[in-house]
């Protein structure tokens, strides 16, 4: 029988606090608040939960074993769907998925299922807990013979591709174009969000656990191409999960002044260059005070980073709170860290002074008007409503576009208007054996999205490998 | 093991492969504070073109810092790289041994040079003139060297302060039809700016370039656009501004050409150089310079 209590939250660092230093923001819980909070959880027969996870984690199991201090078991059991639970407790927006479907919801308070993922994941990274499967995966790589797999990227959808092939009895190879692995997780969400060394950096060695090889500074369609990968390196099959790709600016007047920066950039120097620590050879600038350009994830991410850089920093997005795509949680912390948010303001123009430098934007207010394509009000210019902003750096977080060196490098590979890769429902591309998934099919979105894909380009991969084998192809 | 062995090892072929990507085979002092650097890394040498660059980090909380190569070898499997003590991260990377390992290099980065798309009838039929100036030398070569092993004409300017900063001389004479010495000093060559020499074998000469290619500072990068597209010849030029990855993930590159923005890193590095807006471009890459950031 279901505990009638309320959500357990989680601790978290006090918000003037933490708005000085790069630890993480939540505490997380402890053994007694994880049994507390799983205990809330009704054990639905037919759970909604289940299905809003894009990859499918068995939430009322592990809850159940969470709620009976059985963490090891809740470990396995998460384990066999995802290999980066500390990361997904961590990062998913779980008000639109698990928790957003959970029946509890309805009337009260959702099970807090992020946070127990994260208890978990923890857990069993902390007490050193083998998953199950890394033995027989091991032997299974050495009969790997014709089951050779490349990954391009070692971002959520890689390393998701690269587990459940893993586990499959693939040799798995992935491929990563930085000097460390991990993608968005090292170089775009930052260390208060999504420790490195205690959480990434664990997760990943977990996977090479599998069996799975990562080799760092190859850039597939410059230092090998796909073509190289199957004619060279003796792969079987490839996937590509190369990511988000090039940031977008607004292309307004002033935008390559000095102190003008992409979040990507900005987060960049700071995540994977680890500008925010003196140890570090990389400048960072952010000036007395920044403006944000965006709403979403990034956005918050760079803002809170700038702030924790000693800047004063502003958010100014061109719809209202209720628009903004950034996960609920992430509004919630910068806003109680002390960023301001200049809703319904749209940049027209970036100021600069004398020697090139960033002064300042030129706003415009806006108002919603009719709905347009994405289901909302789409914002529309107020007249005679520009106004100054005063600011010396400016971070332009207003997403990506695919990066376009693997398609302009692979020939017979279909990619669309947006640029980006073409794919069927199992992640197979126009061309025999290359499958592709995450941001570089989707356009930017989630870890958890590219997770899904990762997972469901790998059961295509399997049977692709298989049908080959058996002479079907 | 010593020096000589570990290179007798790489030249079999036997020495570890990717494992030792980054090992310095070969280190030399070409000019003061300008090192040369033979790096073992045989994938990116046997995918290298003309124009292209690498990422390269010296240390675990060091810098990545693109660098452009100044040859390549698929046989041996290494890439020459040129580098100037400029800062601390050039600094670092020059007070590396050879025998030791680079900790980063990722590549080959960017577009190759545009010519080796052209056909053979385009190759032989067009005149190239390349302006190498400081350190721009380096880069020069591997396009002279291959537009040389495909049959063009090439003649070349080095530019330098003064005759002991003169670069890649010996190797340049051996692969361009006529080489030009230019210093700001007259130790060596025609007293003055690379343009001085220019102006003098086209208007003097009479010479029918067809295409000017200029490598070294932006300002003089900038100068020798100017007197192409003055002499209605096209020109070419490689910036080297600053960047975080080098794969176009950051942006922190971008340049004016023609009046769009564009990555150096995956649109670049080599431009028309009648349409980039230089002033913009040595505006930014001093950005860091001028904060004083102190690291």
């Amino acid at each position: 029988m279901a505990n009638r209590i309320g959500r357990v939250e989680a601790r978290e660092q006090e918000a003037q606090t933490r708005r000085m230093n790069f630890k993480e923001v939540s505490l997380g819980y402890t053994n007694e608040e994880a049994v507390l909070e799983a205990s809330r959880c009704l054990q639905c027969r037919k759970p909604r939960c289940v299905p809003a996870c894009p990859v499918n984690v068995q939430i009322p199991a592990f809850i159940a074993a969470t709620a009976q201090g059985r963490f090891a078991e809740a470990a396995h059991i998460i384990a066999t769907d995802s290999c980066l639970p500390a990361v997904c407790g961590r990062v998913c927006p779980q008000e639109t998925q698990c928790e957003g479907a959970c029946i509890l919801g309805l009337k009260g308070q959702a099970v807090n299922i992020g946070k127990l993922e994260r208890f978990v994941g923890d857990y069993s990274r902390e007490q050193g807990e083998a998953l199950p499967v890394a033995g027989a995966a091991a032997n299974e790589r050495a009969a790997a013979k014709n089951r050779q797999v490349a990954v391009v990227g070692s971002g959520p959808a890689g390393l998701s591709c690269a587990h459940d092939l893993a586990k499959g009895g693939c040799a798995v190879t992935i491929f990563e174009a930085l000097h460390k692995a991990g993608g968005v997780l090292e170089y775009g969400i930052p260390e208060f969000r999504l420790p490195k060394d205690t959480v990434v950096k664990k997760e990943i060695e977990n996977l090479k656990k599998l069996g799975v090889k990562i080799e760092t500074n190859v850039i597939i369609g410059r230092t090998l191409t796909i073509d190289a990968l199957f004619e060279e390196e003796g792969f079987e099959a490839v996937f590509i999960a190369s990511g988000a790709g090039l940031p977008k600016f607004m292309n307004i007047a002033g935008e390559n002044l000095n102190g003008v920066v992409s979040a990507n950039e900005f987060l960049t120097r700071s995540n994977l260059m680890r500008a925010y620590d003196k140890a570090s050879d990389t400048p960072i600038y952010t000036g007395r005070r920044v403006a944000v350009v965006g709403g979403g994830n990034v956005a918050m991410d760079a803002a809170r980073t700038a702030l924790r850089l000693g800047a004063e920093t502003s958010i100014v997005y061109r719809r209202t709170e209720r628009e903004l795509p950034a996960r609920a949680e992430e509004v919630k912390h910068a806003k109680e860290e002390g960023i301001s948010f200049y809703m319904l303001t749209n940049p027209v123009a970036v100021l600069g002074d004398a020697r090139g430098w960033v002064r300042g934007l030129r706003c415009v207010r806006m108002e919603l008007g009719e709905v347009d394509a994405s289901g909302r009000r789409s914002p529309v210019a107020v007249a005679n409503s520009e106004f100054e902003m005063e600011a010396e750096m400016v971070i332009m977080a207003l997403g990506t576009s695919p990066n376009p060196l693997i398609a302009s490098t692979t020939e017979g590979l279909v990619i669309d208007r947006r640029c980006c890769i073409v794919t069927d429902e199992e992640g197979a591309t126009s061309r025999k054996g290359v499958f592709a998934g995450g941001d570089i099919v989707s356009g930017a979105a989630t870890v958890i999205l590219a997770m899904g894909a990762g997972r469901r380009a790998a059961a295509g991969i399997l049977r692709f490998l298989e049908e080959k084998a058996a002479g079907i192809l | 093991m010593s020096i000589e062995k570990k290179r007798e090892g790489l030249c079999a072929g036997a020495a570890g492969g990717e494992g030792s990507r980054g090992l310095i085979v070969e280190k030399r002092e070409l000019a003061e504070n300008i090192y040369l650097m033979r790096i073992y890394a045989p994938r990116i040498a046997k995918a290298a073109l003309p124009g292209q660059f690498v990422m390269v980090r010296a240390s675990e909380w060091g810098e990545r810092i693109p660098l452009t190569i100044s040859d390549y070898d698929a046989a041996q499997g290494t890439v020459t790289l040129v580098t100037q003590v400029v800062g601390m991260s050039s600094r670092l990377i020059c007070r590396k041994a050879a025998g030791e390992q680079l900790t980063d290099i990722a590549g080959p980065l960017g577009r190759p040079s545009e010519f080796v798309h052209r056909t053979p009838e385009e190759l032989a039929g067009g005149r190239w003139l390349f302006v190498g100036g400081g350190l721009g030398t380096a880069p020069v070569y591997p396009q002279v060297k291959w537009l040389h092993a495909h049959g063009a004409s090439v003649d070349v300017i080095i530019g330098a302060k003064s005759a002991p900063l003169l670069i890649f001389r010996k190797e340049m004479e051996g692969v361009c039809k006529a080489l030009h010495i230019a210093t700001d000093d007259g130790s060596a060559g025609q007293k003055g700016f690379v343009t001085d020499v220019m102006r003098r074998l086209v208007d003097d000469e009479q010479q029918d370039y067809t295409m000017v290619v200029a490598i070294g500072p932006m300002i003089m990068m900038k100068f020798v656009a100017q007197l192409a597209q003055a002499y209605h010849i096209p020109s070419v030029v490689s910036l080297n501004m600053l960047m975080v990855d080098g794969t176009g993930m950051c942006g922190a590159c971008r340049v004016t050409v023609g009046g769009k923005t564009q990555f150096t890193c995956v649109d670049g590095p080599e431009f028309d150089g009648a349409a980039v807006d230089f002033d913009e471009a040595m505006r930014r890459q001093n950005m860091y310079n001028e904060l004083n950031v102190e690291h």
